[in-house]
C-alpha cells in the first residue's frame, strides 16, 4: 500500500530482465520497497537482479512470462496479483528493438517484433488494468519511446509499435481515471543498455539509471507522461512540426 | 479507501439526552460535536475529547482517543459502558467489559477491525458551565517545559503544552503550557451566568480550496511559532475560556488542512515511557534541525495505560507533530529514523495518526498484537474486515500474511 509520502512498497515487473526496470527497483529499494515480483523470460538475469535487490532487504519473486503469448497474459497477471498482491506499481518494460535491416529481408521477424512490442503489451496492459481497477490503487508505468513520435527510416517497425503502445497506454489511463489506479507513460530517448549496445548514441543519450530517476520523479508527482530526459519534450514539439524534407536530413 | 467495500457511515442517531447519571447513547456515526450542546445544557461534557470535535463516536473508540485529561481520566473507551458491534457474520451484539472483556478492549484502539461500531453508551463528565478556567505559562526551554508539566499536571484535570519545534539554541523546546478545569458557575460574571450552559459554536469560515502548496514552509512556520509564543502571556492564572477555544483551537477555521496545499500534511505522534526524557530531547532536536519544518507540535504527559492491546497511550511523554507532506522522500527517511529511536526507547507510534510507518515496527511497538489478532480472528475468521491502514501495516492476521511476504527472500520458480 503506497503511503502518504508516496513510497512504493510492492512492485510487479513485466519484463523483469529490463535494465530500466531493475534500475527503477534499485531506486525504490532505497526508499522502502519490500517486494518485487519479476515476470520475464530470462530467469538467469532476473535471479542475478534478485540477489542485488535482496541484499537491500527486498523480497524478490521471479515467475515465467512470455510477452508474445497474449493468450496467457490475463491468467499469469491475475495469478501474480492473487498470490503476491497488492501492487503499488506495475512496471511494463518488456520489448525488443530488433534490427531494421533484418526486418526488411525478413518480414515475419518484423511481425513478431510488433507482436512483442505492441500486441503483447496491449494484452498484458489490459490484464494489469483489470487487476489495478479491482485493487483500487496503484500505478501502471508503460515504457514507450520517442521512436514512436515521428517515424524514421532506420527504426520505423519499432517506432510504429511504440506509437501504438503509447496511444494505448494513454487511452488505458483515461479508462482507469477515477478508479484509484493511474497510468504513466514514459518516453525515453536513446538509452545506453544491452539493447542498444554497439549503436551510435543519439542526442540526450541516457543511462538506465537516469531513466529510472525520471520514472521515480514522475511517480512522485503523479505525472501521466514523462520524457526522459525532460528536454526531449520540447525537442519533439519542434521535430514534429518540421517539414518532412528537413526532418529526413536530420542526423540527431 | 483503496478497493473493496466501504461501509456507509454508521447511524448518527443520538437523542442527545443524557440520563440522570450523565450517560448518553449515540450512534457510531454521530460526531462528538453533536453531543456537546445537549450535554452542556444538562450539566455534562464529553469525558474525553481529542483536539478536534469533528470525529465520530465510532472513530473515537476505534482510535481509543485521548485528550488533555489523559493523565487523570484515561482514554475515551474507559468511559464507555457498552459498544454495539456489527460483525462480518451479520450478527449484531452489544459488548461490555463484563460480557466480553477481550473483545471490548480489542475494540478500543482496534482501528475498526473488530466490527462496525453501530452504537455506544458513554458516561459523560460533570461540567457546570461551558467555560474552562485556564492557567497559562510560557516556558523558556525544553527543560522548563517538561519540569513545569510534571509539577502542574497533578493540579488540574486538563493539561497540554504547545511546543516550538522551529527555534534553536538556548530557547530550544520553549513552549506554552495550558492547564484547565471546568469553571464553576460562581466563577462567571453575572452577565455570562445566564447562558453558561448554552453552547453554540460559531460557524467557522472555511479556508479557500486554492492554497498553493508551499504556504507552510520554514519561514511561515517560524512566523507562526513566533506569533503563538508571543501571544501567550508569561503567566496568566484563572482566565475564563469558552470550551471550544480551549479544546479546539484549530477548529476556528473550517478545513484548516487546506493550508498545506494539495499534497497535504502528515502527522507523527509518538509516546516514550517516563525515564526516556533524554531520547525525547534528541527527537525535539532532530525536528528543529530536520528537513521539513514542523508547523505545529504538542507535548503531553500520559497517565496509566488501559487494558486495550492496541491502545496507544502508556505512561510517558507523547509528542504530536504536524508536517507538510513536501519532499516526501526525505521526510520518509527522516521519520523512519525517528521511529527507530522511539522503538529503541520502548515507545510507539499512534496508529490513528500514521500514514507512512514501516510495517516491520508494528509488533515491536505493540507487543500484544498477537493477543489482539486472536480476538480479531474470532469475530472475523475469514479476514473480511480490512482497511488501507491494515493493508499497509498488516495489523490483522490476514493482512499481515500479505504484507510480510511468503517466507522466502528469493525464489527461482521461473522456467
Amino acid at each position: 500500500m503506497t503511503d502518504a509520502l508516496g513510497r512504493v512498497r510492492s512492485a510487479l515487473v513485466l519484463g523483469g530482465g529490463s535494465e530500466i526496470a531493475l534500475a527503477t527497483l534499485d531506486r525504490l529499494a532505497i526508499r522502502g520497497l519490500r517486494r518485487a515480483v519479476l515476470l520475464g523470460r530470462r530467469p538467469e538475469v532476473m535471479r542475478e537482479a534478485a540477489r542485488e535487490l535482496a541484499s537491500n532487504d527486498v523480497e524478490v519473486i521471479t515467475l515465467p512470462f512470455d510477452a508474445d503469448a497474449v493468450d496467457t497474459h490475463q491468467a499469469v497477471i491475475a495469478d501474480a496479483f492473487a498470490r503476491y498482491g497488492d501492487f503499488d506499481l506495475v512496471l511494463m518494460t518488456f520489448g525488443t528493438l530488433g534490427d531494421q535491416a533484418t526486418f526488411e529481408s525478413d518480414p515475419a521477424a518484423a511481425g513478431h517484433a510488433a507482436i512483442t512490442n505492441y500486441a503483447g503489451a496491449v494484452s498484458s496492459g489490459m490484464a494489469a488494468g483489470v487487476s489495478l481497477r479491482a485493487q483500487g490503487h496503484g500505478s501502471l508505468v508503460v515504457l514507450s519511446s520517442v521512436a514512436g513520435q515521428r517515424p524514421r527510416r532506420d527504426n520505423y517497425v519499432y517506432g510504429s509499435a511504440k506509437a501504438g503502445l503509447d496511444a494505448f497506454a494513454r487511452g488505458l489511463g483515461e479508462a482507469l481515471h477515477g478508479t484509484g489506479a493511474h497510468v504513466m507513460v514514459v518516453r525515453p530517448g536513446f538509452v545506453r543498455t544491452k539493447m542498444t549496445a554497439g549503436m551510435k548514441p543519439r542526442v540526450f543519450a541516457q543511462t538506465a539509471d537516469q531513466v529510472a530517476a525520471s520514472i521515480v520523479k514522475g511517480l512522485d508527482g503523479g505525472a501521466s507522461v514523462v520524457w526522459a530526459p525532460a528536454p526531449l519534450r520540447l525537442m519533439f514539439m519542434v521535430l514534429n512540426i518540421l517539414p518532412q524534407s528537413i526532418f529526413r536530413r536530420l542526423k540527431a | 479507501m483503496a478497493g473493496g467495500w466501504c461501509s456507509t457511515r454508521p447511524p448518527s442517531i443520538t437523542s442527545g439526552r443524557s440520563d440522570a447519571q450523565g450517560r448518553i447513547v449515540a450512534g457510531g456515526g454521530a460526531s462528538l460535536s453533536a453531543l456537546i450542546a445537549p450535554a452542556i445544557a444538562a450539566g455534562w461534557f464529553l469525558p474525553v475529547t481529542p483536539g478536534t470535535r469533528h470525529v465520530t463516536v465510532g472513530g473515537a473508540i476505534a482510535s481509543d482517543v485521548h485528550g488533555k485529561n489523559h493523565h487523570r481520566d484515561g482514554t475515551i473507551t474507559q468511559h464507555v459502558e457498552s459498544i454495539t458491534l456489527l460483525f462480518p457474520s451479520g450478527e449484531t451484539r452489544a459488548v461490555t467489559p463484563e460480557s466480553d472483556a477481550e473483545l471490548f478492549w480489542a475494540t478500543a484502539g482496534g482501528m475498526g477491525l473488530t466490527g462496525i461500531i453501530l452504537e455506544a453508551r458513554i458516561r459523560l463528565t460533570p461540567a457546570p458551565t461551558r467555560f474552562i478556567t485556564v492557567d497559562t505559562y510560557r516556558t523558556r526551554n525544553l527543560d522548563q517545559t517538561m519540569s513545569l508539566m510534571t509539577e502542574y499536571d497533578v493540579r488540574t484535570r486538563y493539561s497540554v503544552s504547545w511546543i516550538d519545534l522551529v527555534t534553536t539554541g538556548a530557547q530550544l523546546g520553549r513552549g506554552v503550557l495550558t492547564c484547565g478545569d471546568h469553571a464553576p458557575l460562581d466563577a462567571l460574571t453575572p452577565g455570562t451566568r445566564d447562558d453558561a450552559r448554552q453552547w453554540k459554536p460559531r460557524p467557522a469560515p472555511p479556508v479557500p480550496p486554492v492554497f498553493p502548496s508551499q504556504v507552510v514552509n520554514r519561514l511561515t512556520s517560524r512566523l507562526f511559532n513566533e506569533a503563538w509564543f508571543r501571544k501567550a502571556p508569561a503567566e496568566r492564572l484563572g482566565e475564563l475560556m469558552p470550551l471550544e477555544t480551549f479544546f479546539y483551537p484549530l477548529d476556528i477555521v473550517d478545513r484548516w488542512n487546506r493550508v498545506y496545499g494539495p499534497r497535504g500534511f502528515v502527522q507523527w505522534q509518538c509516546v516514550l515511557p517516563f525515564g526516556e526524557e533524554a531520547r525525547l530531547r534528541r527527537i525535539v532536536e532532530a525536528f528543529v534541525a530536520g528537513p521539513v519544518p514542523a508547523a505545529l507540535a504538542v507535548l503531553k504527559r500520559f497517565g496509566a495505560a488501559n487494558p486495550g492491546p492496541l491502545s496507544f497511550p502508556l505512561p510517558g511523554w507523547t509528542l504530536a507533530v504536524d508536517l507538510p507532506a513536501a519532499r516526501g522522500d526525505t521526510l520518509a527517511a527522516f521519520l523512519d529514523g525517528l521511529d527507530r529511536g522511539v522503538v529503541e526507547g520502548g515507545g510507539r507510534i499512534y496508529l490513528s495518526k500514521d500514514a507512512r510507518m514501516r510495517p516491520e515496527w508494528l509488533d515491536v511497538m505493540y507487543p500484544r498484537l498477537d493477543e489482539w489478532r486472536a480476538v480479531q480472528s474470532r469475530v472475523d475468521p475469514s479476514g473480511r474486515l480490512t482497511s488501507d491502514l491494515d493493508r499497509r501495516l498488516g495489523i490483522t492476521a490476514h493482512a499481515s500474511a500479505r504484507v510480510h511476504g511468503h517466507g522466502t527472500r528469493t525464489t527461482g520458480d521461473a522456467g
